[in-house]
């Protein structure tokens, strides 16, 4: 393979290989669904979309394999804004974004919408605060950023516990996730199908780091893209909303509060299943009272600064060849997340409606237990526990609250329940698979990366030459994917609350050191260690008290714990901070500098 | 006021602005989705519409500009970077 990863003909050639790419994907497509039609079974389908596209991935990750520490670390420092942003977009969407939220959306309706308004809103904080300043500074990783800015081995060492608690937890999510979507393709053990994911896993990172992760996510981010909007514009027509649902869907809303009450949502169910719920939240209606409101902007909060405080996510913005173009690419990064996002209620409320509509073949509601019993949807996710039917007042017909799913499989199921052909929810399986194995890249390579380079190289051993730490990268990588594999194969919590911990942890260690350090010069080494370790161990000792049954202070649950962990951070650091001399003259020089987007990156790597 | 210290005040308050504004569609609407919710927006409740589109909406148009704004302020003071030969 002679193609080159780096320099102007490669760029300008990149619409093109990606013009390709998706065409053979859509041709690949096209041809499962001919072959549909000719009687190809659904387990081969599902078995050949998932094989086709990890067989892809792992083909960019050969082929842009790399030796060279700036490729490694920084993919060249080369990757345009627009294909930067496809890249983050898939690092940042995971399997909770794909799988898990519209399943929150269909099952309590508005308050997880609270979700979507933070995931997108975090880019703010990361554009105005955070992203244009840490690429001037040039470093490799986040810890990198504040071991430099502030100085000190222990600086330094605090940054890599906060990122590895963070990205371990969200890491487990991913392969969580990848588990249920391969175990359910290759219909093999949830077990055995969380060590398969992490193989794929490591195949795109390990060889070439940062850059073979950067140009495999941009494929990734078309599969999931795609799988994730067909579906809904296809459910939309079959409902006849038109083919734009996005801008179309608001009747759909209108027809599920009209359905409402005459279906009886809102009654509670008198039986319970272990691990699945029924429907008893009113879909478009926001909870009245001070309490709701408070749930909702905290929620929203803690995942909009959780998202400016991911090492991973911010380390994307450091590969961009100018700090210009790193402002550009938060923007592109946001408008590609925007297009699942604001697709992902419609998806939630057209599957709804299609389980609601009496006028809909696809209804079930009303109609008689043995018939629904009878779908083969039904009987498929039933099989493996995910949907249960009880019928409690022994009437003989379904009622909303005899009908038992477990949420995350809202998004992987809706084609078959809407009777969509199969072929589209092998795509779904695909895209599920590629948001999550995205994801999982992204935050190995961060923790590996802040091993090798701030751990390794930085304190243990400062003269270690490039190939020893490269090699140490990929050796860590093996050990923490298969810590990760192994914790995420006992299933303790579920994907989006595991996602929802991550972005606390990593809020409550290091938004206040991350935010500071450019905003005030003030800020020193004793008050960002301060701010590091009472935020961690704060968040961290709250979620443990709320898990162990303490009431939570304001509604504050274990999904909204960075909030205590946060301004504990920002009060340690700051009276610690007025409490210790100011930080020396070349410290404040280095912060002026890093304020100006035009001179040399202020870190120079050898 | 040197033009350093100029160019960095311009800044913050640009992003004083575009915080200011985050604010808003951030939390302050959301806070009221229950009384703005009779309101109809195109078929949609409008307290359910701006926290399904309408916010996410604002937040990517924002950026978009934040990032043109910003390079006018670089280029103004002479601190943008050169481009790329």
């Amino acid at each position: 393979m002679a193609l080159q990863f780096e320099g102007k003909s490669f760029t300008q050639s990149l619409p093109k290989i990606y013009a390709i790419y998706t065409g053979g994907f859509l041709a690949f497509f096209a041809l499962m669904a001919v072959l549909e039609q000719f009687g190809m079974s659904a387990r081969a389908i599902g078995l050949s979309f998932v094989a086709f596209t990890i067989g892809i991935y792992a083909f960019i990750g050969v082929i842009s394999r790399t030796a060279a520490a700036d490729a490694y670390y920084l993919a060249g420092r080369s990757v345009p804004p627009v294909f930067n942003g496809m890249a983050t977009a898939a690092d940042w969407m995971s399997g909770a974004s794909f799988v898990a939220m519209a399943g929150g959306i269909f099952m309590s309706g508005y308050p997880y919408l609270a979700f979507v308004v933070g995931w997108t809103g975090g880019y703010i904080l990361v554009a105005t605060l955070m992203a244009p300043y840490l690429r001037k500074f040039g470093c490799y990783t986040v810890p990198d950023f504040i071991g430099t800015r502030y100085g000190g081995k222990l600086t330094r060492f605090c940054a890599i516990v906060v990122l590895m608690v963070a990205s371990f937890t969200y890491v487990t999510a991913q392969i969580t996730a990848t588990g249920t979507i391969a175990a359910r393709a290759f219909l093999i053990p949830y077990e055995w199908a969380c060590w398969l994911g992490l193989v794929g896993i490591l195949v795109c990172s390990m060889l070439g780091g940062m850059r073979a992760v950067t140009w495999t996510q941009v494929a990734q981010y078309i599969v999931l893209i795609v799988a994730y909007i067909l579906p809904i514009v296809w459910m939309s027509g079959a409902q006849g909303f038109g083919w734009l649902p996005q801008f179309q869907y608001g009747p759909a809303i209108e027809r599920i509060q009209e359905l409402e009450p005459l279906l009886g949502v809102g009654t509670a169910p008198v039986d319970t299943v272990a691990g699945l719920s029924a429907l008893t939240t009113l879909h478009a209606s926001p909870a009245d009272g001070a309490l709701a409101a408070w749930q909702f902007v905290t929620l929203a909060f803690c995942m909009m600064v959780g998202t400016a405080s991911l090492p991973h996510i911010l380390m994307r913005y450091f590969t961009t060849p100018s700090v210009k173009a790193a402002r550009s690419s938060v923007a592109w990064s946001l408008f590609f997340i925007f297009l699942l996002y604001f697709s992902a209620p419609a998806l939630a409320t057209l599957s709804k409606l299609s389980l609601f509509d009496p006028n809909l073949a696809s209804s079930i509601f009303g109609k008689a237990i043995a018939d629904v019993e009878a779908l083969s949807w039904v009987r498929n996710w039933g099989e493996i526990g995910l949907v249960a039917i009880r019928d409690s007042n022994g009437d003989g017909l379904l009622q909303v609250n005899e009908f038992f799913l477990n949420p995350d499989i809202i998004v992987l199921a809706t084609p078959e329940f809407a009777g969509l052909p199969y072929v589209i929810s092998g795509l779904v399986a695909a895209g599920g698979l590629a948001a999550a194995l995205s994801t999982a890249d992204g935050l190995l390579l961060a923790m590996a990366n802040t091993l090798s380079h701030d751990l390794y190289y930085k304190i243990i051993d400062p003269k270690a030459e490039t190939r020893k730490r490269l090699l140490t990268a990929r050796v860590l990588l093996l050990v923490i994917g298969a810590a990760g594999a192994a914790v995420a194969s006992m299933r303790l919590e579920g994907i989006l609350g595991a996602v929802a911990w991550a972005f606390c942890f990593a809020m409550s260690g290091l938004f206040a050191p991350l935010v500071l350090g450019v905003w005030w010069k003030r800020a020193n080494r004793p008050g960002a260690v301060a701010g590091m370790v009472v935020g961690l161990v704060c968040g961290w000792g709250y979620l443990l008290a709320v898990r162990n049954g303490m009431t939570p202070w304001l509604g504050l649950d274990h999904l909204r714990f960075g909030v205590v962990g946060v301004v504990a951070s920002f009060i340690a650091m700051v009276t610690v901070s007025l409490l210790t001399p100011a930080p020396d003259e070349e410290t404040q020089r280095m912060v002026d500098a890093v304020r100006v987007p035009r001179g040399e990156s202020l870190v120079s790597h050898h | 006021m040197s033009a350093d210290t100029e160019h960095w005040h311009k800044t913050r308050n640009l992003t004083i602005t575009h915080l200011v504004v985050w604010f808003v569609f951030a939390f302050l609407i959301h806070w009221f989705a229950h009384d703005i919710n009779n309101i109809r927006f195109l078929g949609w409740p409008l307290g359910y519409y701006m926290a399904a589109q309408g916010s996410l909406a604002v937040f990517v148009i924002q950026l978009f500009l934040f990032s043109r704004q910003q390079h006018a302020i670089d280029v103004k003071y002479g601190v943008h970077e050169e481009d790329e030969v």
